[in-house]
């Protein structure tokens, strides 16, 4: 784990000016200030955490900072001088790198490529990939950055991708790093290596501003940070000094119930029996190699695995929108695989209900009115027609009860969708689905991109539909909703399933090792676990870490699907 | 939040749009030597002014509206239709067909005869594109505009070798037999002591085209197939979530698209020429991208949209009788019109965006 230093430096804080520092700022889009007399000071050599829900403002204060947009009043200073920043060259020449969520890389070129990329030396290529060369030698052994300098962008996992966008801001001669939600696409133990890259850039005396909503990360390796809620900054504070149910307190305005609150599950009959599922996709790739599955009555089943490791096309192929071949019966009859009847509307008729993972291009059509939104899927149910038209009156009545129930806000069935915050927008999905009083609930993702206070409100939702003895299955990316919302566990990784068990005895390292298909004692250590042959038995190569190791398997797959491609 | 009002959206930037085309082309009427207070003046009183006037403006217009529901209808499951010229072609064979080999009682029935296989054959022209695009993914774009060759040829060879009469020397039928007739404005609204639209071409379709405007409504916005249209439109993922079949409602909107643009020669075939002739089209089906885009998709949009560019064509028609002003020029402006309407749209929104949005800030 990594050695979380906190407190600040009080040494270098006193002696120094703040590396950053912002007074006033202040930024509106039209009606919305998004950004209000905001003030901020980070000291060299620390890591400071900016944390707040989608929307409270904090991307719009980076890109500020890093020129995209230009602030309408407040003043930035670097080091303690006064410093303009009209443009992105203007904040990489003050030494400001910026390590976006969705990377900025091109992808058949090679690491050293892109490094070099827009801060060549000359006309001439060479020499500037010789010193790249030189430069990201020194770095990797300075910071535990290893990528392989040749390979190309789009042969790279995707926690390599992210330190090829570290070396490129540190290339520029960046001392001051922001990194934008730089976790929501690695795994576990990728996410542990960056924290032990920033620890290592801290002790360099590099400055890191970590923006996320994650509370766990910036308990583990911020020392101070700022909260921010609706365009304005409500604290700053030491990370030692808090805790994260006083965070969430201060991104939401209230307290927040950051556990879910069940009971244990009481399982019933078997409700889907998943045998053999296979898919593959368009482009020939084997998604799901031999899928085993069961989910009962009366629980929730959490699927954990890196995204793109064939969860989606399970739950796609459950909801009726992507061919396999093998069997599935929900209640003991047969469901249809391919053909006439294995679309999404006989899926609702045989009381499958789905919230899909992406719900802006999938579960909701963002420019229809939220009555509209609220019959989706249902809407050739014979109670929303009369005639041969639609019946607007009862869907408008309809919805108008579903947003009581669930809260939705703001109240108003006459709403486009995409009008309402992602957190409303998936409360409008999870009430359409759950109100079918379906027999199994397909969940994909319920809470990325939702803030806080819905995430609650959803969780809750779906234990309750547990609790009336309906069966769950749920697909997430964030093993802490995995944790806590789930009966039963089943890890999946390269589209087969690397072990199951119950939720109580699983622990983060032991499902970070089945993520990335490695077996070995984290794993064995699970009670009531079966891991799958799929998963290396072989114990970890002890010259080697943990890390070193999914690193590894997690490349290997890649590049294994990278051929394909090519 | 919207950034602005929609009647703002509906109303202002097709207006603006259409000044800024007017100013540039006055800019060009100048350059051509002529007064452009003139050439407006004498194009209101040719297509405006006088019933006659009227009566071409709103013939025009019948067969803008018909290809222009035809591209709207199509757009809401995000197909771009161009097809509409070759639809409209084909559809005329349709209403030749039914018009010659059907010994009508009585123009009413006729009129319905005829539309139901100008819409018959105008679907038919769409199905392919409809379904390569749906099943095979053949870009919509290119087969439609293919098409529309493919019909030229196809009706060029049917005029000629089929059912021109025999000893006739132009590629046309026969002409349709009396009872067909359709009844112009003239014959419904003229008096013997007011003679109105005399010798325009307007005809009873117009009420055909105003009935269809009104059921493209119903269809899009209140039958359950429009909004699986609309759906489709909007994302593709998200109809696939739904159990909404793209290939289906792909094909589905298609037809009805073709069918739209094949009753447009009901109104140049049946109700003006009273027989098929090659190029009774004239370009209506490609005015009516202009018409879809200007109107926003919106039947009420595309009605008056049809009427401003049959007041275009006609008014041209006027300019080039009186005025050295070339027919073509006519052309300059409505692509000045497409142009501003269609591709620069943005242009014109965005700053009325900013507009709007600090005038909501002050009041705020």
């Amino acid at each position: 784990m990594v050695d979380v230093t906190t407190g600040g430096r009080p040494d270098q804080a006193a002696s120094t000016a703040p590396a950053i520092e912002l007074k006033g700022i202040s930024k509106a889009f039209g009606p919305v200030q998004a950004n209000k007399d905001i003030a901020i000071r980070v000291m060299p050599g620390t890591i400071h955490g900016i944390i707040g829900e989608n929307g409270a403002g904090k991307s719009t204060l980076m890109s500020i900072l890093y020129g995209f947009y230009k602030a309408d009043a407040g003043e930035v200073f670097i080091h303690g001088r006064k410093t303009e920043i009209p443009d992105s060259q203007a904040a990489i020449s003050a030494g400001i790198g910026m390590v976006f969520q969705h990377f900025k890389l091109v992808e058949n070129f090679s690491v050293l490529e892109n490094v070099i990329l827009g801060a060549e030396d000359g006309p001439l290529l060479r020499p500037s990939l010789a010193k790249a060369r030189g430069v990201l030698k020194q770095l990797a052994a300075e910071y535990e950055l290893n990528v392989d300098p040749d390979a190309l962008i789009q042969n790279l996992s995707v926690g390599h991708q992210q330190r090829v966008e570290i070396l490129k801001s540190l290339y520029r001669q960046a001392d001051i790093l922001i990194l934008d939600e730089p976790t929501g696409v690695l795994t576990p133990a990728e996410a542990d290596h960056l924290f032990r890259i920033l620890d290592n850039l801290r002790r360099e005396g590099k400055t890191i501003i970590l923006i996320t909503h994650k509370l766990r990360e910036i308990m583990e390796i911020t020392d101070t940070v700022s909260v921010m809620r609706r365009g304005e900054m409500t604290a700053t504070v030491k990370t030692a000094e808090t805790d994260p149910a006083e965070l969430a307190e201060l991104m939401v305005g209230r307290k927040v119930l950051l556990r879910v609150d069940k009971t244990a599950a009481t399982p019933g009959k078997n409700v889907l029996e998943v045998r053999d599922l296979r898919v593959k996709d368009d482009k020939g790739i084997v998604r799901l190699k031999g899928i085993d599955l069961d989910v009962h009555a009366g629980e929730i089943v959490g699927i954990a695995g890196v995204s793109g490791n064939g969860q989606s096309e399970l739950l796609e192929v459950l909801g009726g929108y992507a061919d396999g071949t093998g069997q599935i019966t929900l209640n003991g009859q047969p469901l249809d695989l391919t053909g006439k009847h294995s679309d999404g509307q006989s899926r609702r008729a045989r009381g499958i209900a789905h919230v899909p993972e992406d719900r802006q291009r999938e579960g909701l059509i963002m420019n229809y009115f939220a009555w509209e939104n609220a019959a989706f899927g249902y809407h050739r149910d014979p109670k929303y027609q009369s005639g041969l038209l639609m019946n607007h009156r009862a869907m408008i009545e309809d919805t108008e009860r579903k947003i009581e129930k669930f809260d939705v806000r703001p109240p108003n069935a006459h709403l486009t969708a995409k009008n309402f915050s992602g957190g409303n927008q998936q409360k409008i999905v999870v009430a359409r689905e759950i109100e079918r009083d379906p027999d199994l609930l397909l969940v994909g993702q319920p809470t990325r991109g939702v803030d806080i206070g819905a995430i609650e409100f959803i969780h809750q939702q779906i234990v309750a539909l547990r609790d009336q003895g309906k069966a769950v299955l749920l697909v997430s990316v964030e093993l802490d909703e995995i944790l806590s919302l789930s009966d039963r566990i089943v890890v999946m990784f390269d589209g087969e399933i690397m072990g199951y068990g119950p939720a109580e005895t699983a622990n983060q390292v032991g499902l970070g090792c089945l993520m990335a298909g490695l077996g070995g004692t984290d794993t064995e250590a699970m009670q009531g676990w079966t891991i799958s042959d799929a998963a290396s038995a072989e114990p970890v190569d002890p010259s080697k870490s943990l890390i070193e190791a999914v690193d590894e398997k997690l490349h290997e797959k890649e590049a294994r699907e990278a051929r394909k491609n090519g | 939040m919207d950034r602005m009002p929609g009647w703002a959206d509906a109303i202002l930037v097709p207006l603006i749009s259409l000044l800024l085309a007017a100013f540039l082309s006055a800019l060009v009427i100048i350059g051509i030597g002529e007064s452009p207070v003139a050439a407006f003046k004498l194009m209101v009183e040719g297509a405006l002014m006088r019933s006659a006037g009227w009566g071409y403006t709103l013939y025009y217009a019948t067969n803008f509206i018909f290809t222009g529901l035809a591209v709207a209808v199509a757009f809401h499951a995000r197909m771009f239709n161009i097809g509409g010229e070759g639809q409209a072609m084909i559809g005329g064979l349709g209403v030749a067909l039914v018009c010659l080999y059907i010994p009508w009682p009585h123009w009413s029935l006729a009129l319905l005869g005829s539309a139901v296989g100008a819409s018959l054959f105008g679907a038919a022209w769409a199905l392919i594109p409809a379904y390569l695009q749906a099943k095979r993914g053949s870009h919509i774009v290119i087969t439609t505009i293919m098409f529309n060759f493919i019909a030229a040829a196809l009706l060029n060879y049917v005029l000629v070798n089929v059912l021109r009469p025999v000893g006739a020397m132009d590629p046309a039928t026969a002409k349709f037999p009396d009872a067909t007739h359709l009844p112009t404005f003239q014959d419904m609204f003229s008096t013997a002591a007011a003679p109105m639209f005399r010798g325009a071409p307007a005809n009873v379709t117009f009420f055909l085209a105003v009935i269809a405007c009104v059921l493209v409504w119903l269809l899009i916005w209140r039958t359950r197939l429009g909004y699986e249209i609309r759906a489709l439109g909007h994302s593709e993922p998200a109809a696939r979530y739904a159990g909404i079949s793209p290939v289906r409602t792909v094909v589905i909107a298609m037809l009805i698209s073709g069918g739209l643009a094949g009753l447009m020669s009901v109104n140049t075939t049946q109700g003006e020429a009273e027989r098929l002739i090659l190029n009774s089209i004239e370009g209506a089906g490609f005015i009516g991208i202009a018409v879809a885009l200007m109107g926003r998709n919106h039947p009420l949009g595309v009605f008056l949209a049809a009427i401003l560019f049959g007041f275009l064509y006609q008014g041209g028609a006027e300019l080039a009788l009186w005025t050295t002003i070339p027919r073509e020029l006519i052309v300059v402006i409505q692509a000045l019109v497409i142009l501003f309407t269609g591709a620069l749209d943005n242009m014109v929104r965005m700053p009325l965006e900013r507009i709007f949005l600090s005038l909501r800030r002050r009041k705020s």
